[in-house]
This record gives C-alpha cells, sequence and structure tokens, in this order.
C-alpha cells in the first residue's frame, strides 16, 4: 500500500529538512510554557467531556463520561443464576488478572507459601505488558540513584504523586530487575555485562532496560512459563464479574464467569488482588487506543460498587506517539525509545514544533495542537490527521542499521504495509494509553476495603497525574510483588463472614433512587467491534 | 474509508461466506462479518499470538498462517483461527537447570526426533527461521537459539504442524530461560546498586525528597536537565 500521493508530497519536504535538522533541538518547553499548554490542549482539561461520578465513594468527582457510564450502571450478574453460599473454589489468594502485576503477584503470594488460584479474562499473558516496547525504568547506572529517580517521577506527576508509593517505586526498582534476570530474562546488555539501558522523555538518566523493541513481550513469556512452573492454577476466559464482600464489608473473593460454559464460578478467598489493567478500550473522547482487547475497566467498576476510593480517576494518558497510518494500524504505539534515540517530530512542513524528549502529555498536547489550531498536521485518506516520527533520523544519528537492530518489531510491522521505517517517516497521533490514577492503594497494595489488594494501572497514585514512560513496568513488578508478600502476611488471622452481593444490589438501588438509566451492564468485559463499528473503531479526535 | 466506495469481497471463515470490505485485517473483517471475539483476538497489535490463523486462498493448494490482525482479507480466502494448541511443555525448575545443552534434551528428549524438514518454519507466522533454532540447540548453540526465537508470540502453530512432534516454542522458552539466568553476563553495576539500597544509602536522602515542596523539587528536575545536556 506505502503512503497515498498526498502525503508523499509532504514526506519531501520532511526529507529536504532533514540534514538542517541533524543535531538540532528544538527548545525545552519551560514549566509555565508546558502548563500553558497542557490546559490549553490536553484532552484532560477539557471538561465538558467529563461528568461528575453521581453515586458511590467518588461522588462529585469528573471522570471521563465513558468511565462514568459504566460506574453508573447496574450490574451484568445474573442473581438468580449464581449461589454465593456454595463455593466453587477456595483459596487463600485469588489474583484477577494475568498482566505483568497479576502474575507477579500470584508468583510471590505461591513463594510465600500460599495457595494461589489465578483467574483471567482472556490467555494467561493476554494484557497491556505483553504490549510494552520500550523498557523497564530503574536506576542501576553508578550516576543515576533512586533519588534522581524520584525527583523526576515526580515532577512528571506534576508532584501530585503519593510520595510513599513513589519511595517504594525507585528503591525497589533495581532488585526487579534482578529478580527478572534470575527469572531468565533477556535483557540488552553492554559489553561490559552491565544493561543497555536508554533513557526516555522526563527521566534524567539511563535507566530504561529493555530487551529490543520487546521488552514486555520477553518479560511477560517468562512470568508465564514460571506460573506453569510453580503449577499456580490458572482459570483462563474466566473474568471476574463482581467482588463478594462478608457481612462485614471484607473482601471475600469473587464470582467469575466462564466464557466457554457460560456459568457462574464462585471463589472464595481470604485476601483478593485485582490486577485488570486499564481503560484504553473505552475509547476516551473517542481516542485511538495503543490497549489490549481486554483493558475495559472491569477491576475500576467491580471495585467502585465494593466501596473503593478511587485517586485521580480523571486522568488519562495519551501516548503522543500512536499511529495514523496505515488505517489498520491506527492507534497502535510506537516506542518512545524512537525518540530517545533521536528521531524527531516534524509537521506537514518537516519543520519541528517542539522538542522530541518533552514528557507524554506535553508532547501530545503540542501534537493536537500542531494539527489543530495551527493546521500543519497531515491528513491521511481516512480523515485521520497526524504529524510526523521523523525515524531515518535515527541511523543517521546512531549509524547504519541502528533502526533495524534496535526495533526490528516494529519495521517488520509496518513492512506489511510498503513503509520503511528506516528510510520513511511515521505517521503519529496521540493515543489513548495510559489511565494515570485508579483504586487509591498504600505501598502494601492495600486499598481501603479489607482483604482487598491492587496492583498495576488498576491502582492510583503512584504516577500523579501522569506517568513517565518505563515507569509503569517497573510499577505493575514493584507492587505486584509488594502486594504477593503484604497478601500472605497474618493469613491465618483472616476471619470472614458469610459472602454476600448485598453491595451490588445497594449499587443498583442507588441508581434507581438517582433515577440514573444508562442502558447498558458493566463491566463491559468485552468491547464492541462489530459490524460497521469494524470499519472505523474511533471517533477521530481531532482538536476541539 | 470514510468516503471511498468501499470494494466488497468474499471470505470463508469456517466455511461460511460473508462479504467483507477489501483492506480490513482478518481480525476486522470477522468483526465486520459480526463477530464478537473471546478467544482469537489478543493485543491486535501483532505481539501476543492469540490470533493466529490458518488460511488457503483460492485456487492454491497451500495451508498459510497469519495473524488476523496483521493479515489483510483476499478475496475468497478460507480462514479459521487456531487460538489453542495442547502442546508439551516440560516442567522444570529455573533454579536447576543449566547452560549445559544435555539439560535441553533431558527435558525435550524428542529434539533428536527433528526431521529438518522446515514445516515449522513455514508455519510460524511471524517468518521465524524454527527449524534453525531447534538446529542450533541441538548443536547446543544457544546463543543463535536465543537470536532466532526472539520475536517468538508463542502461539503453537509450529508445535502444530511439526511431523515429528515436537514443540519448538517452549523448547526455546527454556533455552531463552537458561541463557538468560546463566550464560548472559551479570551486571557489577546493579550489584553494586543493590548492596547501597540494601545498606540505607539512599533513606536519608528519599526522606529529606518526601518533605521537599514542588518548587524546590522542580529547581532540581531542571538542573538535572540541564547537566544532562542534549544527550540521548
Amino acid at each position: 500500500m506505502a503512503y497515498p500521493m498526498e502525503m508523499v508530497e509532504s514526506i519531501r519536504r520532511v526529507e529536504a529538512t532533514r540534514n538542517t535538522r541533524v543535531g538540532i533541538n528544538f527548545p525545552r518547553l519551560t514549566p509555565d510554557e508546558k502548563n500553558a499548554l497542557l490546559e490549553t490542549y490536553h484532552p484532560d482539561f477539557r471538561l465538558s467531556k467529563k461528568r461528575e461520578i453521581r453515586i458511590g465513594a467518588n461522588r462529585g468527582d469528573l471522570a471521563p463520561e465513558e468511565l462514568v457510564h459504566l460506574l453508573e450502571s447496574p450490574s451484568r450478574l445474573d442473581f438468580d443464576r449464581v449461589d454465593i453460599k456454595r463455593a466453587d473454589f477456595q483459596t487463600d489468594v485469588l489474583v484477577i488478572g494475568s498482566g505483568g502485576a497479576g502474575v507477579t503477584a500470584a508468583l510471590t503470594a505461591k513463594e510465600h507459601g500460599a495457595e494461589v488460584l489465578l483467574a483471567t479474562k482472556l490467555r494467561l499473558g493476554d494484557s497491556n505488558t505483553i504490549m510494552a516496547e520500550g523498557g523497564i525504568g530503574a536506576a542501576t547506572l553508578p550516576e543515576d540513584s533512586p533519588s534522581i529517580h524520584y525527583i523526576d517521577t515526580m515532577t512528571g506527576g506534576r508532584f501530585k504523586n503519593i510520595p510513599e508509593l513513589v519511595e517504594a517505586l525507585v528503591c525497589d526498582a533495581p532488585f526487579i530487575v534482578d529478580w527478572l534476570t534470575n527469572l531468565g530474562v533477556n535483557f540488552d546488555r553492554r559489553p561490559d555485562g552491565n544493561y543497555f539501558t536508554h533513557m526516555p522523555a522526563g527521566h534524567s538518566r539511563r535507566r530504561s532496560h529493555s530487551i529490543k523493541d520487546l521488552t514486555g513481550l520477553e518479560i511477560m513469556r517468562v512470568l508465564c512459563d514460571e506460573v506453569r512452573n510453580q503449577q499456580i492454577q490458572v482459570l483462563e476466559f474466566c473474568p471476574a464479574v463482581e467482588l463478594l464482600l462478608d457481612d462485614r464489608g471484607q473482601c471475600a473473593g469473587a464470582v467469575l464467569y466462564n466464557f466457554d460454559t457460560e456459568q457462574y464460578i464462585v471463589v472464595q478467598a481470604k485476601r483478593t488482588l485485582i490486577a485488570t489493567g486499564g481503560i484504553g478500550r473505552l475509547h476516551i473522547q473517542g481516542f485511538p487506543t495503543s490497549n489490549h482487547y481486554g483493558a475495559t475497566a472491569d477491576g475500576l467498576v467491580m471495585a467502585y460498587r465494593a466501596g473503593a476510593q478511587f485517586i485521580y480517576i480523571g486522568f488519562i494518558q495519551y501516548h503522543p506517539t500512536g499511529v495514523a497510518w496505515p488505517e489498520q494500524m491506527l492507534g497502535l504505539l510506537i516506542s518512545e525509545a524512537l525518540r530517545a534515540q533521536g528521531a524527531q517530530v516534524v509537521n506537514v512542513d518537516g519543520n519541528l514544533f517542539v522538542e522530541r524528549l518533552e514528557t507524554r502529555d506535553a508532547l501530545s498536547s503540542a501534537i493536537i495542537r500542531e494539527c489543530g489550531e495551527r493546521e500543519k498536521g497531515v491528513l491521511t485518506p481516512t480523515a485521520m490527521m497526524g504529524v510526523w516520527l521523523d525515524t531515518p533520523m535515527i541511523d543517521i544519528l546512531c549509524g547504519e542499521g541502528t533502526f533495524l537492530q534496535r526495533f526490528a518489531g516494529i519495521q517488520s510491522r509496518f513492512e506489511k504495509y510498503g513503509i520503511d521505517p528506516t528510510k520513511e517517516p511515521i505517521l503519529v497521533y496521540p493515543t489513548q494509553h495510559y489511565q494515570n490514577g485508579g483504586v487509591r492503594i498504600n505501598a502494601h497494595g492495600e486499598t481501603n476495603i479489607p482483604n482487598l489488594y491492587m496492583a498495576g494501572e488498576v491502582a492510583g497514585g503512584v504516577h500523579g497525574h501522569n506517568r513517565l514512560g518505563s515507569n509503569s513496568l517497573v510499577d505493575i513488578f514493584v507492587f505486584g510483588r509488594r502486594a504477593g508478600i503484604s497478601m500472605v502476611e497474618k493469613l491465618g488471622e483472616v476471619q470472614l463472614g458469610a459472602p454476600t452481593l448485598e453491595h451490588v444490589k445497594d449499587h443498583e438501588r442507588l441508581l434507581k433512587e438517582a433515577g440514573i438509566t444508562t442502558g447498558s451492564v458493566s463491566p463491559m468485559l468485552l468491547p464492541d467491534y462489530r459490524f460497521e463499528k469494524a470499519l472505523s473503531t474511533v471517533d477521530h479526535a481531532r482538536s476541539s | 474509508m470514510l468516503n471511498d466506495v468501499i470494494t466488497m469481497i468474499p471470505v470463508y471463515i469456517m466455511g461460511h461466506k460473508y462479504d467483507v470490505p477489501l483492506g480490513l485485517t482478518i481480525l476486522k473483517a470477522m468483526e465486520f462479518a459480526g463477530y464478537r471475539l473471546k478467544r482469537g483476538c489478543g493485543c491486535r497489535g501483532g505481539v501476543c499470538g492469540a490470533c493466529v490463523t490458518i488460511y488457503r486462498r483460492k485456487g492454491d493448494y497451500k495451508l498459510k498462517t497469519g495473524l488476523a490482525c496483521q493479515t489483510q482479507v483476499e478475496p475468497e480466502m478460507y480462514l479459521t483461527q487456531l487460538p489453542y494448541v495442547p502442546a508439551n511443555r516440560a516442567l522444570f525448575s529455573i533454579k536447576s537447570v543449566s547452560a549445559r545443552d544435555s539439560d535441553v534434551t533431558v527435558l525435550y528428549p524428542e529434539i533428536m526426533r527433528c526431521l529438518q524438514c522446515g514445516t515449522c518454519s513455514k508455519a510460524c507466522p511471524m517468518g521465524l527461521e524454527v527449524m534453525d533454532y531447534v538446529a542450533a540447540v541441538m548443536r547446543g548453540d544457544l546463543e543463535l537459539a536465543v537470536e532466532l526465537s526472539m520475536e517468538c508470540l508463542m502461539c503453537g502453530m509450529c508445535a502444530a504442524r511439526c511431523p515429528a512432534e515436537l514443540s519448538p516454542f517452549n523448547i526455546a522458552m527454556l533455552v531463552r530461560r537458561i541463557y538468560g539466568r546463566y550464560v548472559l553476563p551479570r551486571s557489577p553495576a546493579l550489584a553494586n546498586r543493590l548492596n547501597e539500597i540494601s545498606e540505607g544509602k539512599f533513606r536519608e536522602e528519599l526522606e529529606k525528597l518526601k518533605r521537599t515542596d514542588q518548587t524546590t523539587l522542580s529547581q532540581m528536575f531542571q538542573d538535572l536537565q540541564a547537566e544532562k545536556g542534549a544527550s540521548v
């Protein structure tokens, strides 16, 4: 397919300016400029696209309307078809979700002596983790330190991060690299044996540890393999649909739904961990998403009904470099590592308009401004807008062959559509990437509900209002391990009363009383892209 | 796809004919046909292996494989997804295996049955040289096996098609883990850092940072950025 003619014309202009841009950096935004840019162009600040949550623990808070819709929908559970008094499984620890955080918590709890049941909506390992290209942030180099990692993380999060969580993140991070290495993860190395690291946007040191552009795939493969070695019981294609509480409001397990047999499964557990990931497949504000098919906010919805408290739930991360062309790859993430290696971001005329290493929120805002108000975006035949990520710059700066060696996965995906990123730039537009907030946790992964734990993207607080690149992979392992350990502590002292679903019925009662009807049930479990929705899964969000 | 006239083509999903727009991936074509996938759909970005599909083109006798999210539909394509392969996987302890090649052949003795026929490589939707990495494992060249198998998505198509009934993808998984743990050099810098953290070297500094106000933290960040300069 390659690029259509109207886009080729712009590519010629990018080529014409390329030599003049070698080694040139656009001036960095000052803190004031950055704030002004965010407030005017970042989608989080479009108040018309947010709604007040009308019921529950975060009543009155603003959240994306697509999420509020699910929070304010009744349960999909058919109460008549489930008998919660009859447990199909009884276990010490129930882990819901099998991405990086869930699998890590399951392995850790097992390692510390607990009996573990791992339930997951799709296959073991199906998650956003597997898609992570860039790397895992950890201060392992002598010129780096957990303190510098702390300063960078707080700044990236607009100083809203919970300090104790960030402290846990930066201090545990190097141990995570060691843990993964001991499990057999093939991190990229330098000849001296030290890790090959790169510096994603917003970091002050090279601290992102990668495995080519397949970091998440390699780590997730190893962790799933270890789950099999540890013979942890896994229920695939069995999403949780509601939590169980006991008569004292403690979490007591969950009701699962077997996709194949369409039967409910009742799991009573002394400790329950939700690690269901994010919300990209809600397509907040119509944006494309880089997220996995399963990222439908199920954990948030279940936990909220049970009384869990959200923090920063209105803050969504748009990754600046999602694919805008070809249509078949729309929304797919292009790793920040390309910018770290020198790829600049340029407009339809081939001109720089923002420094390539601004944080994700600022760079996304700058791209939205360029395509909107400034009218310097590139229009595709499918009416999508974008700007160029000038990938050929990488080989010019770092030597011929660098791109292929570092980014073989990206190369092969584009080649299928006749595009060669070593010779031609890639068209990008911000893509919904990450839920910065979530259910509030402490440094042990505990929530405000006794015996309910959270880890990974579904949890909130560690990243403040905006997560830095490479801090997600480390977050899921740090807090997965912490939750895994703390779920096993004092396990013998857990006293659970009779399980109930009263909180779910209470939620429906509240909805009725408030006169709220949405026409949907939740959690969503699966996005719906059937029929004409398959043609364009997004409502091409352009700048308003 | 918005304004242009859409060209419809017939495809056969598990034998059932549907007319779908040209240019869609197999995944989106199935969704256009009305499928709301549970199995057979994952990352939608070509890195998870959930949507592996077997297909045959009209007039061709060969069975091909591809990821549904990465392969475009063609007129009169016959297809089915194969989202699960009950492949053999050996149990092992990563702490007690070693880089001796005999460990791999003890856990997977059937590797010696490999015919070097290349069916596995033809079956790989990622286009990996599966036969070559199996041969590398048999020779004890773990490094090459790791390199050749690094993009494996664990979809299991190699195992489904192998006439000698090997599970190449699980063999490669074992080899990569052995290589990552026992063969790749250990990082001296990491060992130092772990000691420093365990000894509490940064504890006081972090306590102070946790109490530092936003303006000061912001200034510290600006200084760090200036210090690193334009390096990448």
